[in-house]
């Protein structure tokens, strides 16, 4: 090497047309997934003995009418994978915006409500950063139940707090703004300058974040699914299925493989997306 | 530096103080567990004396400090099922966990820390390009997934290793990779941003321009400053760690604590669940603690702040 050539070198990204390219493939699984109740070929829960643990068409004994395989008590695999795509999406979706809803108000709350305020829910933030999530989640499960409501209750309580940061950050930016001033000198009350004035500038920044950290609720609920805990059968969830199908992983690896390809995909994707998106535009959950 | 300790040691207070009143509201809010111990039914009067031999029957702010006193004094409760104390099943499963959550710690390091700081100085090559791109393909996937992965590859296709339990040092490879590998890209991700923040400083053009070799520059001015932020995210990994074991442990069948609790979360087993919840957040907080202690150690500039 000469005369440090680390030090001029760029970074070499390659996120050029690779994020119009996994948004674009995303999309697809997404709207596959919501329609599957008018594509899929069979009834997600519609039992065949017969054809128990056939393997996917491109392996020997595989054929066209189960294109991936049926799994040990004979289900059509693709249907409960398309299923099961809209099951994970729409938990995580609600999740999602439950714990976005929490994390605004709170950041709100926050940032506009004097010192007491600003103190006692920080420190229930930072309480809520420190634990980990997964304890959360089992505690709630255990007293409430494994109904889909539920999941999306507890995902929602346990992921506000990045939310109610970043929000919290910015509003303190935020308030010191001209515009802020000017319209407090003419009476504005606090709730009218957060809904006026500080909701809309936090729009953008608040997407990016919930865009970076879909991946992450969806697979909370995967996981939850996969060790028996989140969604119950016969509703079709990825996880779940992946979990079943361990038992069968010697003689029909496909009954775990084939979700198991589905979420990795999927996951990869928002990856891929979330790193150009970071790339492009920087913003942090922690500040 | 005192003050800076005093205000990190109160607030893991606070956090354990919480999580002693969300396993406490998790234990007793349920109800009680009779229902679940004995499905044919039972009568009102044994209900009733099985309420007044676990102490539901008092207000809920004296079961409250009846429970800080039992803690305080090691006394974590029974399971609702087998009756042995809630500590001794978790303490029997805990050398599974330990021994495979310590190695795959030890292998992340080992391997995330070159791989990271290789990519940053040798942007663009082909081989840290591949190492990058699996580094992010682990960071991207799931721990289970990446576990029935490899047994499938591993264990089934190629027959060189076993898929499940622990009995002989060949059964630990597969576990302890599946955990390593979502770590690995952790720290091989952030060791790489953390390096190229540190290439971009002012010291490092002045350790150019003083004339100092490469290889001084790297190891010094740009490894050292990078190892700094990184002490934060090993303590994030450690507190991860406890999240993916529960996972590694189902995958590959380990005897280790995991299975405990899910299985308490399963029974509805408030004791076992609420004794692994206090468990695994003193663990969490106490990394915490000594993440922000390694930084006084470390840093001089937190050290010296006022």
């Amino acid at each position: 090497m000469t005369d440090a050539a680390f030090v001029h070198r760029g970074t070499g990204r390659w996120s050029f047309g690779v994020l119009h390219l996994s948004g674009l493939a995303l999309a697809l699984i997404i709207a596959l997934g919501f329609m599957a109740p008018l594509i899929a070929p069979y009834d997600p829960n519609a039992v065949n003995l017969l054809n128990r643990l056939k393997p996917p068409v491109w392996l020997d004994g595989g054929s066209w009418a189960h294109p991936l395989g049926t799994d040990s008590i004979g289900r059509d695999l693709l249907t409960r994978c398309l299923y099961g795509v809209r099951t994970s999406f729409g938990i995580a979706v609600f999740g999602l915006i439950f714990s976005a809803v929490l994390g605004v108000a709170l950041g709100l709350l926050s940032g506009l409500g004097g010192r007491w305020v600003d103190r006692s829910v920080m420190t229930v933030t930072d309480v809520f950063i420190t634990l980990p999530n997964l304890l959360l989640l089992l505690c709630g499960i255990t007293l409430l139940g494994t109904e889909i409501w539920v999941l999306v209750l507890m995902i929602g309580l346990v992921r506000w707090e990045a939310y109610a940061r970043l929000v919290r950050g910015q509003v303190l930016t935020l308030r010191e703004q001209g515009y802020v001033e000017a319209s407090r000198a003419l009476g504005s009350s606090r709730m009218r300058i957060a809904l006026e004035h500080i909701l809309p500038n936090l729009a953008s920044p608040l997407v990016v974040i919930l865009t970076l950290s879909f991946p992450g609720v969806l697979l909370m609920e995967a996981g939850l699914s996969f060790l028996g805990v989140g969604v119950q059968p016969p509703t079709p969830s990825i996880g779940r299925m992946i979990g079943d199908g361990r038992d069968y992983l010697v003689n029909a690896w496909w009954v775990s493989g084939v979700p198991s390809i589905v979420i990795a995909t999927i996951t990869l994707l928002f990856q891929l997306i979330g790193d150009s998106l970071r790339d492009r535009i920087d913003v942090r959950a922690d500040g | 530096m005192l003050r800076f300790m005093a205000i990190r040691f109160g607030r893991a207070l606070i956090t354990m103080f919480m999580v002693l009143v969300i396993a406490f509201i998790t234990l007793r809010l349920s109800g009680t567990p009779f229902a679940m111990m004995f499905p044919e039914g039972i009568t009102d009067e044994h209900q009733a004396a099985l309420e007044a031999k676990y102490g539901f029957d008092r207000p809920i702010w004296e079961q409250f400090i009846v429970y800080l006193g039992d803690i305080a004094s090691g006394n974590f409760g029974r399971s609702l099922y087998t009756s042995q104390p809630v500590w001794m099943m978790y303490a029997v499963r805990m050398p599974a966990t330990l021994m495979v959550g310590g190695l795959a710690l030890l292998l992340a390091i080992a391997i995330g820390i070159p791989l990271g700081a290789a990519a940053a100085l040798y942007r663009g090559r082909a081989s840290t390009s591949a190492g990058m791109g699996l580094a992010f393909l682990g960071y991207a996937v799931p721990h289970f997934v990446i576990g029935i992965g490899l047994i499938l590859f591993f264990g089934y296709y190629l027959a060189l290793l076993p898929a499940t339990g622990l009995e002989t040092p060949n059964h630990y490879i597969l576990p302890v990779v599946t955990l390593a590998i979502p770590m690995i890209a952790a720290i091989a991700r952030f060791m790489r941003a953390a390096m190229l923040d540190a290439i971009g400083h002012d010291y490092v053009t002045t350790a150019l321009s003083k004339g100092l070799t490469d290889r001084r520059i790297a190891r010094i001015h740009i490894l050292r400053n990078a190892m700094i932020p990184l002490i934060t995210v090993l303590g994030l990994e450690i507190a991860g760690l406890l999240n993916g074991s529960i996972f590694v442990e189902a995958v590959f069948s380990l005897p280790g604590v995991g299975r405990v609790l899910i299985d308490a979360v399963q029974g509805r087993d408030y004791p076992v669940l609420q004794f692994g919840v206090i468990a695994y957040a003193a663990i969490v907080v106490s990394v915490n603690l000594l993440v922000d202690l390694a930084y006084v150690v470390a840093d001089p500039r937190v050290r010296l702040e006022k």
